[in-house]
């Protein structure tokens, strides 16, 4: 049982670090603001999402676990809004996509 | 001496901390726009509060990242953006061979001595620690940090809570005449988003709790009022930026006294202990918990309201500018 705990937690937190390095290179390759964006929210939420779950069989007690989830939530949450206003402020001012964020940005919450 | 350091991943680890904090502090002083050099110090000072969190240094960790890096880093950001349109005579008019050379020999000076004094402490390094173990009972808290603070060096917390009044009446009286007494009006108003707008509202209970917890927790636990103001003011920024709330009028005279009331207990609880316990700043026995806690909880609600304030810059007009109705409109 602990051995499988043990082997989960590799390969999460591997699987999670593997997010954050492909989300490194495509932050500094990728060609543009939308692209660069995509790369660093990847990256948030899949890679430390991750890396959560691989800790959490590790943690000794049961409020630590409900912390991290806490963590990975409030940091999907900030990164998503961020990932908006960035996108919001790279994109052009465009008549017909005044009313556009909004719905995007409701919709990505649910 | 002679045993070879174990390559341990720890080692490594901090190895590879301190080179990227060095390379850096490198670049953020040598790199010549101010927007970079800001987002350079702000990513430095996150790797710094790593480094504290490696000395088991905590309280000073969540101070960096809080006050150190979030709070300075958005007041620098906020200057650079107002310096940007004199930067490039800036550039051009650097000064001369001769001058840069000086500066960069005191620079070297004053590093090169605290190097020394680094390197020449004595062996064990001389402490207060054992002290402050020793007389941590009395005062009831578990934190030795808080401890220290708020009963033993009290003196040195009054002066830093009260310091921040006067600098905010410093960037108060930047203010234009006839803006004076107005609303601050140096936060950025972002395009309306409702994805601001949906933080701004469901981010706040959260980081309330957090920061009432931090403070709370500072008795026991690394955490204390400095942190756990800097996020409630974080908070109360964000609902400002994204234009839930206009930020209150200077002139407010309820808002006037909220910045000093912290001030103010501190000191009469202070002044109090001259006849309850026979100095100024001490606490009567078996009360030193529930007063810390007190003063605590008071100078909190002070701190975050300046450092709140701070960020939101010099009132600029008795009249904002439709910034509410604008996102109203749109949003």
């Amino acid at each position: 049982m602990n051995l499988a705990l043990d082997l989960l937690t590799i390969v999460a937190v591997s699987l999670g670090a593997l997010f954050f390095l492909a989300g490194t290179v495509g932050l500094l390759r990728f060609p543009d603001t939308l692209t660069r964006l995509h790369a660093l929210t990847k990256a948030d939420n899949l890679g430390l999402g991750l890396v959560v779950l691989g800790l959490l069989p590790q943690v000794s007690a049961p409020l630590a676990a409900l912390g991290l989830i806490a963590v990975w939530l409030l940091a999907m949450l900030s990164g998503a809004t961020v990932g908006q206003l960035l996108a919001g402020a790279a994109r052009p001012p465009d008549p017909d996509r005044a009313e556009m964020p909004a719905r995007d940005a409701v919709s990505s919450h649910d | 001496m002679t045993r070879y350091p174990v390559m341990t991943s720890a080692l490594v680890v901090d190895a590879a901390l301190v080179l990227l904090v060095l390379g850096l502090a490198l670049w953020v002083t040598s790199t010549r726009a101010a927007y970079s050099a800001v987002v350079g110090f702000v990513a430095y000072g996150l790797l710094m509060a790593i480094v504290w969190v490696r000395l088991a240094a905590v309280d000073v960790a969540m101070t960096e990242a809080a006050l150190g890096t979030g709070l300075t880093g958005l007041l620098l950001l906020g200057a650079a953006a107002r310096l940007a349109p004199y930067e490039a005579a800036e550039v051009n008019g650097r000064p001369g061979r001769w001058l840069r050379l000086l500066i960069g020999l005191l620079c070297a000076a004053i590093a090169l001595g605290l190097a020394a004094v680094v390197l020449m402490l004595p062996d064990p390094a001389p402490t207060l620690a054992p002290l402050v173990a020793e007389n941590l009972p009395p005062t009831g808290v578990g934190n030795p940090v808080t401890g220290v603070l708020l009963a033993h060096r009290a003196i040195d917390t009054l002066l830093e809570s009260v310091v921040l009044v006067p600098a905010l009446i410093g960037v108060w009286s930047v203010a234009a005449d006839p803006a004076w007494g107005g609303r601050p009006g140096s936060l950025p108003r972002p395009r309306s988003s409702s994805a601001l707008t949906l933080l701004a509202q469901v981010l706040p209970p959260f980081g309330i709790l957090i920061g009432i917890h931090l403070v709370w927790n500072g008795a026991d636990d690394p955490g204390g009022k400095f942190q756990g103001a800097t996020v409630l003011a974080a908070m109360w920024i964000l609902v400002l930026i994204a234009g839930l709330r206009e930020p209150p009028a200077v002139r407010d005279r309820r808002l006037r006294v909220l910045l000093v009331i912290g001030a103010l207990v501190f000191i009469g609880i202070g002044v109090a202990g001259i006849w309850l316990a026979d100095a100024f700043l001490a606490y009567p026995e078996g009360y030193a918990k529930p007063l810390i806690l007190a003063i605590e909880a008071v100078l909190t609600l002070s701190i975050a309201a300046t450092l709140g304030l701070l960020l939101a810059g010099p009132p600029a007009s008795d009249h904002p500018s439709g910034g509410l109705y604008e996102s109203k409109k749109s949003g």
